[in-house]
């Protein structure tokens, strides 16, 4: 585990009958960004909390930098945390919240001084060190709380929702600004989130988490294009699932909705008539024939909503419903429901659910 | 409408009527001691009575080392409650009250009972015991007020995030008790101490029972035998509460400022 700086091996967690966590296994390289992304109650926060210390696992640890910290205390743990709920202390300044771990650590009023001002600069608000948190709005207040854990330098940083009270603008503007700070730090970061676009955008690696475990662990770009389980699949972008049938395995031949498509060896050593889940993502699919596609399925458009640059049009399948997007070009009139269309795809985009 | 309105002036006046006029009375006798003109006559006499300044500083004392084990006592205990035991609140809370159905009279009979001088713990045997235990009694008898004064002011800071926020810092016990915790309940502590000290000030029982020298059996002993004075001492009891009260709404000012919080 040379250059994992972040491990967590074989956790577990419940509270009394209740599994929150189970067989939690990550490491998280120095410097790596990673995203904690799963519906509310999957265990996203009690995963995070055992890192940070407020909580301890019933099977299993955690290592920081190497060293085993499962029963350390959090405040021996030296990581920052960030709160959905800023958390800034009432009582104190700016300058007094952002010092306020270098002061317990005995640090002198001088490096005080100046390591707050340089977060000050960081987080934008050189000028802010006298007020109040009161006098701040939430989404400066968050960042107050950004640069309060990051003053001690500490070893990991750890973000539950830090952005999920604000309001969409400046949550968009906070998420670009802290990731830029993670990366001129380069510390290592566990982020806690809901929001997909959210943990898309930010991350080096995503763990998709599900009932207390991780589904999948891998870049944004694996987790949207290559899910590895259906709940992942369905969780990260808007997925059409077609189920079909396996017609012959050898030469990778699938029936759905009455047509015939080829996957290749993807269905390799399977049994001929076995039942078998596809999926694909809207954009994947185009309406009617398109050059180099080799999937072709006919069906009758259902709805048609307007989303602006793009055209969301549900098609019905012989029965299962399908979701795609064309773009909207003013040229050509918009698709009518009620019409029958083709619709066509690569099957090299389809996804094969396994579980 | 009008009717409606004229009957609420006029209650309202005779509930002033009510709470005035025996504090008028009161203060325009104390000022009669001097035939025929007012005067502060009575004031000087009891300022100027050696036993008044021995009990009246007697008194402050026993307060001041009340609202010192009194915050000692109940802030880490709400605290506490508040951040680990929230099961156990109700419990606390029934506790607290306790001091305001059992009759002071009958707690301090108890306490001559179990720290007598022939008992495990002769406090009563010294003049320092009995201090020490007259002012746990006073804790007791305060612990209503304080206990509610500072659990408001804990349910107006988030205590659970706002200890964690501290101790991810590397903050251990003591400093978030000292630094995050105290600062910000600490307008709801000095109004609990400002009520303990108008509390421990005017109370007659304990100290009469178990016979130190405070501010209320002497106020009893002069009302008993002379007849201006009492008056005097009345007005000057009621002109400390209302300062209490006053100074309560002063520090309340103060208070920091919870900031916005999420939704
Ligand atoms: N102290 C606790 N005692 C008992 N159950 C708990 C405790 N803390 C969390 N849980 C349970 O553990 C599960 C996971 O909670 P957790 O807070 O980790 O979810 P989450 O993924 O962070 O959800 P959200 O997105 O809503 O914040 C929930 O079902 C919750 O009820
Ligand atoms: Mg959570």
């Amino acid at each position: 585990m040379s250059d994992q700086f972040l491990s967590i091996r074989q956790v577990r967690k419940a509270f009394g009958p209740t599994v929150v966590v189970q067989e939690f296994n990550l490491d998280v390289k120095q410097g790596e960004f990673v995203s904690f992304l799963g519906p509310s109650g999957c265990g996203k926060t009690t995963m995070l909390r055992i890192v940070a210390g407020f909580e301890e696992p019933s099977v299993g640890q955690v290592f920081i930098g190497g060293k085993d910290v499962t029963r350390l205390k959090p405040n021996q743990r030296n990581i920052g945390m960030v709160f959905q709920a800023y958390a800034l202390f009432p009582n104190m300044t700016v300058a007094g919240n952002i010092g306020f771990g270098l002061k317990v650590a005995g640090k002198p009023a001088a490096e005080i001084r100046s390591r707050v001002a340089e977060m000050l600069e960081l987080i934008k608000l050189p000028d802010f060190g006298n007020r109040y948190p009161y006098q701040l709005s939430g989404g400066q207040q968050q960042r107050v709380a950004l640069a309060r854990a990051m003053a001690p330098r500490p070893q990991v940083l750890l973000l539950d929702e830090p952005l999920s009270a604000l309001d969409a603008k400046v949550r968009v503007s906070l998420r670009e600004e802290i990731r830029t700070i993670q990366k001129e730090l380069g510390i290592t970061t566990v982020f806690v989130t809901h929001d997909q676009e959210e943990a898309l955008s930010m991350s080096d690696r995503i763990v998709v988490m599900y009932d207390g475990r991780a589904e999948q662990v891998g870049t944004p770009f694996e987790i949207y294009n290559r899910p590895a389980t259906r709940f992942v699949a369905g969780f990260v972008g808007t997925l059409n699932v077609i189920e079909g049938t396996i017609a012959d395995p050898a030469a990778g031949v699938v029936t759905i909705a009455g047509g015939e498509i080829s996957v290749g060896n993807r269905v390799a050593g399977r049994k001929a008539g076995e039942a078998l889940s596809l999926a694909l993502r809207p954009e994947a699919i185009a309406l009617g024939r398109r050059e180099g596609r080799d999937g072709l399925v006919t069906g009758t458009i259902r709805e048609v909503s307007f989303l602006g640059s793009v055209i969301r049009v549900r098609v019905d399948m012989g029965g299962a419903l399908v979701s795609l997007d064309t773009f909207n070009s003013p040229a050509s009139p918009p698709p009518v429901a009620g019409e029958r269309a083709e619709i066509s795809f690569s099957s090299s985009d389809m996804l094969i659910l396994d579980r | 409408m009008k009717a409606n309105r004229f009957w609420s002036w006029a209650f309202l006046a005779l509930g002033v009527l009510y709470f005035a006029l025996p504090l008028i009375g009161t203060f325009e006798f104390s000022m009669k001691m001097r035939r025929g003109v007012y005067s502060l006559d009575a004031y000087w006499a009891v300022l100027a009575d050696p036993r008044f300044q021995a009990t009246f500083t007697y008194s402050v004392m026993m307060a001041l080392a009340t609202i010192v084990v009194g915050v000692l006592l109940v802030v880490p205990t709400a605290y506490w409650v508040r951040l680990k035991l929230p099961g156990w609140r109700p419990y606390l809370e029934f506790v607290t009250l306790l001091p305001l159905v059992i009759p002071p009279i009958v707690i301090v009979f108890g306490y001559i009972r179990l720290y007598n001088t022939s008992s495990w713990l002769p406090l009563t045997g010294t003049a320092l015991g009995t201090n020490i235990l007259l002012m746990f009694g006073y804790v007791v008898l305060s612990l209503p007020y304080m206990y509610r004064a500072v659990d408001t002011g804990l349910r107006a800071i988030d205590v659970r995030t706002l200890t964690e926020a501290a101790e991810s810092l590397g903050a251990g016990w003591l400093t978030i008790m000292w630094r995050v915790i105290l600062p910000n309940v600490l307008v709801a502590v000095l109004s609990g101490a400002f009520l303990t000290f108008a509390i421990v000030i005017g109370e007659f029982v304990l100290a009469a029972l178990l016979n130190r020298p405070a501010f209320g059996p002497y106020l009893q002993l002069i009302g008993a035998n002379r007849a201006y004075e009492p008056a005097a001492l009345a007005v000057i009891a009621f002109a400390i509460t209302w300062g209490c009260m006053a100074l309560i709404q002063v520090v309340s000012r103060f208070a920091p400022r919870a900031p916005t919080q999420p939704h």
